[in-house]
C-alpha cells in the first residue's frame, strides 16, 4: 500500500473520467477504488486527508479533492484536467438521459436495471467506508467522531453544515492532542 | 439582469454553502429555484433531482440539469459553472495553503482529525442510499453481495454494479 506513483496528465484525466462515468450513487467509492487501489496515486491516508478537507469545504468533496489532487501532481493544468474529467462524462450521459427521459422512465427493463444498480451501489458505498476505516486505523477517540458523524447524518438526519462544523474542531483538536502526546515537543 | 446571469448567481450562492455536496443544499436549491425565482414547479424539480441521482457522476450535476430545464444549453453552462467555480477556487487556495504549511508539525494531525468525519459521512450516505434502494428481499441480497465483494476483494466494483443491474432486470 505504501508505494505510490505519479500519474501523467493523460492518466489523471482518464482516471477521473472513469470515476465520473462509473460513479452511480455518488463518486466517493469509485474515487477511492481508482486512486488508492487500482492506480496507487496516493496512499489510503493521503487520500483520506484530502477527502477530509474536501468535506469541510463547500462543494462536492470528491470535486474539491479533484482540484487538490490535480494541483498536487500537475498544478493548474492538473486541477483542470482532473475536474473536467470528473464532470464531462457524466454530464454527457445526463443530457442524453434527459433527452430520452419520457421513454426512459416508462421502460420497465430500464427501471429494474437502475433499481438493481442502486442496491449494489449502496452496498459498495457502505463497504468503502468500512474499508477506509479499517485501513486507516484511527485511534479510538477518532473512531468515536466518525461514528458520531455517521449516526448524526444517517439516523438523526441533522443538517450536514451543523455536523461538519461541530465535529471538525473536535476531531482536529483530538488528533493534534494525541500527536503531541505521542511525540512531545523537544 | 439577464436570465443567464441570474442563474449563474443563484448557483454560485449555493456553491458556497454546499458543505457536503448536493444533498446538503437540496432544500436551499428548492427554495431558490421554485419559491424565489419561480423557474420551475415542485414536480419538475423533484423529477430532475431523481434523474440526476439515477445517472452516474457527482450528485451535484443535478444543478446542470436544472439549468438546462430553465434556459437550455446556456442555462446548463451557467448553472454548472456557478455550482463548481467558487468551490473549486476555494479548494485551490486551501490546497496552496496546506502546501505552504507542510513543515508545520500540527498540520498532519489536524488533517487526520478530519478523516473520520469524511469516512463517517460516506458510511451515512451508503445507509441513506440503502434505505431508498431496498424494497424487498432481492434488493437486500444484491446489497449484501455487493458489500462483501467490495469489502473483501480488490476487483473492480463494476462487476457487482453490472451484476446488480442484471439481477434487477431478471428478477425485479
Amino acid at each position: 500500500m505504501s508505494e505510490t506513483r505519479t500519474p501523467t496528465r493523460t492518466e489523471l484525466f482518464l482516471g477521473y473520467a472513469k470515476m465520473g462515468l462509473l460513479g452511480f450513487g455518488g463518486v466517493a467509492a469509485w474515487s477511492r477504488h481508482v486512486i488508492v487501489e487500482e492506480r496507487r496515486w496516493l496512499t489510503e491516508r493521503e487520500y483520506a486527508e484530502i477527502l477530509g478537507m474536501g468535506q469541510i469545504l463547500p462543494g462536492p468533496n470528491v470535486g474539491n479533492a479533484s482540484v487538490m489532487i490535480g494541483r498536487r501532481f500537475h498544478g493548474l493544468v492538473g486541477a483542470l484536467l482532473a475536474t473536467s474529467g470528473l464532470y464531462i462524462g457524466p454530464l454527457t450521459v445526463l443530457m442524453g438521459l434527459a433527452l430520452l427521459y419520457d421513454n426512459f422512465a416508462e421502460a420497465p427493463g430500464v427501471a429494474s436495471f437502475m433499481h438493481g444498480i442502486a442496491a449494489a451501489a449502496a452496498g459498495m458505498v457502505i463497504a468503502t467506508a468500512l474499508k477506509m476505516g479499517q485501513n486507516l486505523r484511527p485511534p479510538p477517540e477518532l473512531i468515536a467522531i466518525g461514528i458520531t458523524a455517521l449516526v448524526a447524518a444517517a439516523f438523526l438526519r441533522l443538517p450536514l453544515l451543523l455536523i461538519v462544523f461541530s465535529l471538525a474542531p473536535i476531531g482536529i483538536w483530538l488528533s493534534i492532542r494525541r500527536a503531541y502526546r505521542e511525540a512531545p515537543a523537544k | 439582469m439577464s436570465l443567464l446571469l441570474q442563474i449563474f448567481l443563484a448557483f454560485a450562492t449555493l456553491s458556497l454553502v454546499a458543505v457536503g455536496g448536493a444533498t446538503a443544499v437540496l432544500p436551499e436549491m428548492h427554495r431558490l429555484l421554485v419559491v424565489v425565482h419561480g423557474w420551475m414547479d415542485d414536480a419538475t424539480f423533484t423529477q430532475l433531482f431523481a434523474l440526476a441521482q439515477a445517472a452516474p457522476g457527482p450528485n451535484i450535476l443535478a444543478a446542470s440539469l436544472m439549468g438546462w430545464n430553465i434556459a437550455g444549453l446556456g442555462g446548463l453552462a451557467m448553472a454548472t459553472l456557478g455550482m463548481l467555480l467558487p468551490a473549486a477556487v476555494l479548494a485551490w487556495y486551501v490546497a496552496g495553503a496546506t502546501h505552504r504549511l507542510r513543515g508545520a508539525r500540527w498540520l498532519k494531525p489536524a488533517q487526520f482529525g478530519l478523516v473520520p468525519i469524511a469516512v463517517g459521512l460516506i458510511g451515512a450516505s451508503g445507509i441513506t442510499l440503502a434505505r431508498a434502494a431496498t424494497t424487498g428481499w432481492l434488493t437486500w441480497v444484491i446489497l449484501a453481495i455487493s458489500f462483501v465483494f467490495v469489502w473483501r476483494t480488490k476487483y473492480s466494483p463494476l462487476w457487482v454494479l453490472a451484476g446488480g443491474g442484471a439481477l434487477g432486470v431478471a428478477l425485479l
